[in-house]
């Protein structure tokens, strides 16, 4: 089982006006297994940590440590990170034209296991994916994220989750924009890869929703670059009735 | 005269310092579009016309018009190129020199084998002035007067009437030293109802004047494949001009990868109403490498459709490509459909892209006209999306540049030549990763 540790995490970017702290210190421990939620309003940090954590080269860690299962995350380059087992499901996933979702996962999938998928039990394993998160087989063949709906590219997102089998996934803003259906679709996808593996999950997101599909163990209230509290599902409750403004006027 | 004038202002980019310039505009109406394929998002301005009316404007046209340029297979009536001549302004006319000297064939320097399909007659000789050469092409510069005046038998190669020619026919064309100078001139032709397919596949060495003339009778299917796979230190500059008959289709595929410069100037003219010209391009240029393509076509008659889409990458230092589209509408040709795209990939820096469109119309009653172009470098957005499911830069740039050039190697219908190109590609990017 792994565990993901950050410790202490400052992160900045450089823009027009100067470079700007944007993660002022983050402890966080994920262990397999265990859902973690994090809630915030816009603008806290939430997607900053997940690109950071992903290795997105727009940010410069400055302080503290990430560790996977005690290896240094932080002096892994992108796509070693995916190959120790993060995966982040962006937000705004990117158009790779002439690509197509196939040879995109297939070549995923080799690079993240070390070697070529064993082809049977593999087409069987896509469309299997494929169906259970209803997406129509010629998907297959269109190229990534190219003219594909909000709702289809965040089930692409899910179905790489489940075909890569991470031990952390990072789930950015996933149910962002999501009608109910999507939404319900997107999370059973989420839960059958926490049934079937032994993944840890970093939820994050704007909006207690998802959270009557994907249950947390743990929420985190994420406010101006750290984790202001924490709890069990019950805080995502207050949350609910609260909203963030408690928190947001202590970190004025 | 009821003349509107589009010159889409050239773009050129460099790729020195991370900066991006690039994108180009057009002086006409624009329905702008914010879609990009495969660049970068901040890098090119995208630029996408759609034209239906003519402006009254002033009578710039007279000076400009592609139109004017004078044809003639006399050496003296063409001017020696230089970079105050629009035509030439981009080329590095020092290097082509040999080129624009009317020399004679040197003995053997370059061959041509030649493959004639089942069907078709063997391949025969046209000397100067002998019909059908010298009827689509008439020479519009110095390169193609002097190829044509010294090929005194050029390469005749026809589908019959009627005839559906399964294979195509092959032309090797084999360069035999950098140093050695030759000349060429052939002449394809698809009789009426006819199909076929012609490949010119160019390797080896030479400096080599070339003329390609395309006969696409009425009612043919004509698919030209020009394969410039030369060596490092080739020289070509090749004029590839047809004429397309009543409903005729011609399909004409230009692929540059080799050769230290090579120019191609290729020009579509409809002699007839109902004809169809698609004009497909690929180039990668690498170090010090200058590739140039420039096309022309005419819409001389009514309800024509044209379709151009050139796309190229370039990378290492001095690799340089040029890209003109010239497109004319002439007061007769009403009902004309046509596009025309170019795409540039700059892959490191030191590469530099020129793309320059222009649309000329003299009828507003046309079905449409636009024209795009952009160039921009490797959207780091798709890298990191690529790697960050695992996949190492390298082979993520390479998922990139292969998507890139996809779409239009997919349209080659010579499954060799499209494996190939792919093969051709990946061993580009291996030299500019390793």
């Amino acid at each position: 089982m792994s565990v993901l540790e950050i410790t202490n995490l400052h992160a900045t970017v450089d823009t027009p006006e100067g470079t700007k702290e944007i993660l002022k210190g983050v402890d966080l421990t994920i262990r397999g297994g265990e859902t973690h939620a994090i809630m915030g309003p816009n603008g806290s940090g939430k997607s900053t940590l997940a690109y950071a954590l992903a290795g997105h080269p727009k940010y410069q860690i400055t302080e503290g440590s990430v560790t996977l299962d005690g290896e240094d995350v932080l002096e892994m380059s992108v796509d070693e990170r995916a190959r120790a087992g993060v995966f982040l499901a962006m937000q705004y996933p990117v158009e790779v034209p002439g690509v197509t979702v196939s040879n995109f996962l297939r070549t995923a999938k080799t690079a993240v296991d070390g070697e070529a998928p064993s082809l049977r039990t593999w087409v069987k394993d896509v469309k299997g994916a494929m169906d259970d998160l209803r997406m129509d087989p010629v998907f297959a063949e269109r190229n990534v994220n190219e003219g594909f709906s909000g709702g289809e590219k965040k089930r692409h997102e899910i179905l790489q989750m489940q075909l890569l089998k991470p031990s952390i996934a990072i789930l950015d803003e996933t149910d962002s924009g999501l009608d109910v259906d999507a939404l319900r679709i997107v999370s059973e996808g989420v839960n059958r890869a926490k049934e079937n593996t032994e993944v840890g999950i970093m939820l994050i997101t704007h909006y207690t929703r998802i959270l009557n599909y994907v249950k947390p163990d743990f929420v985190h209230v994420f406010v101006n670059g750290r984790i202001a509290e924490q709890g069990g599902p019950e805080l995502a409750e207050r949350l609910e009735n609260e909203g963030y403004d408690r928190f947001l006027a202590a970190a004025n | 005269m009821t003349t509107s004038t589009t010159e889409g202002t050239e773009t050129t980019q460099e790729r020195s310092d991370g900066e991006i310039v690039g994108g180009a505009a057009g002086a006409a109406p624009v329905a702008a579009r914010a879609t990009i394929d495969g660049l970068a998002p901040v890098a090119p301005q995208l630029e996408d016309e759609r034209l239906t009316l003519p402006a009254d404007g002033p009578a710039k046209h007279a000076a400009t018009s592609r139109a004017a340029r004078p044809r003639s297979f006399e050496l003296g009536d063409h001017p020696v190129p230089t970079s105050k001549i629009e035509e030439w302004r981009f080329t590095p006319l020092r290097r082509f020199t040999s080129l624009f000297q009317d020399d004679a064939t040197e003995d053997g320097a370059v061959d041509h084998a030649v493959t004639v399909p089942e069907g078709a007659p063997e391949a025969s000789t046209l000397a100067i002035g002998e019909a059908p050469r010298g009827t689509a092409l008439v020479p519009e510069d110095l390169t193609a007067a002097i190829a044509s005046a010294r090929t005194e038998q050029a390469l005749h190669l026809v589908a019959p009437r009627n005839a559906e020619l399964a294979e195509p026919f092959r032309v090797e064309i084999t360069g035999r030293g950098a140093d050695r100078r030759a000349n060429g001139h052939l002449v394809l032709e698809t009789e009426e109802s006819s199909t076929a397919t012609f490949v010119l596949n160019h390797t080896g060495s030479a400096q080599y004047a070339q003329n390609v003339e395309m006969i696409v009778g009425d009612n043919s299917r004509m698919t030209v494949i020009a394969l410039q796979d030369w060596d490092d230190d080739a020289l070509h500059i090749s004029t590839h001009h047809a004429k397309l008959g009543r409903d005729a289709k011609l399909k004409h595929i230009v692929v540059s990868l080799g050769g230290s410069a090579v120019r191609v100037n290729a020009i579509g003219e409809f002699s007839a109403p109902g004809a169809e010209l698609e004009n497909t391009g690929l180039y990668f240029a690498d170090e010090n490498q200058f590739l140039e393509h420039r096309l022309f076509v005419d819409h001389a008659a009514p309800n024509c459709t044209s379709d151009v889409a050139y796309k190229g990458a370039l990378q290492g230092q001095k690799a340089r490509s040029v890209w003109v589209g010239d497109v004319l509408i002439r007061k007769e040709a009403e009902g004309t459909s046509t596009y025309e795209l170019n795409r540039n990939l700059v892959l490191t820096e030191g590469a530099r892209a020129d793309s320059v469109p222009n649309l000329e119309i003299e009828t507003g009653e046309i079905e449409g006209a636009g024209h795009a172009a952009a160039t921009g470098r490797f959207d780091d957005e798709q890298l990191f999306y690529l790697r960050a499911r695992g996949i190492p830069e390298k082979e993520a740039r390479r998922l990139v540049v292969r998507g890139f050039f996809a779409e239009l190697i997919q349209k080659i219908d010579v499954p060799e030549i499209r494996e190939h190109l792919f093969e051709s590609i990946e061993a580009e990017l291996t030299r500019s990763m390793n």
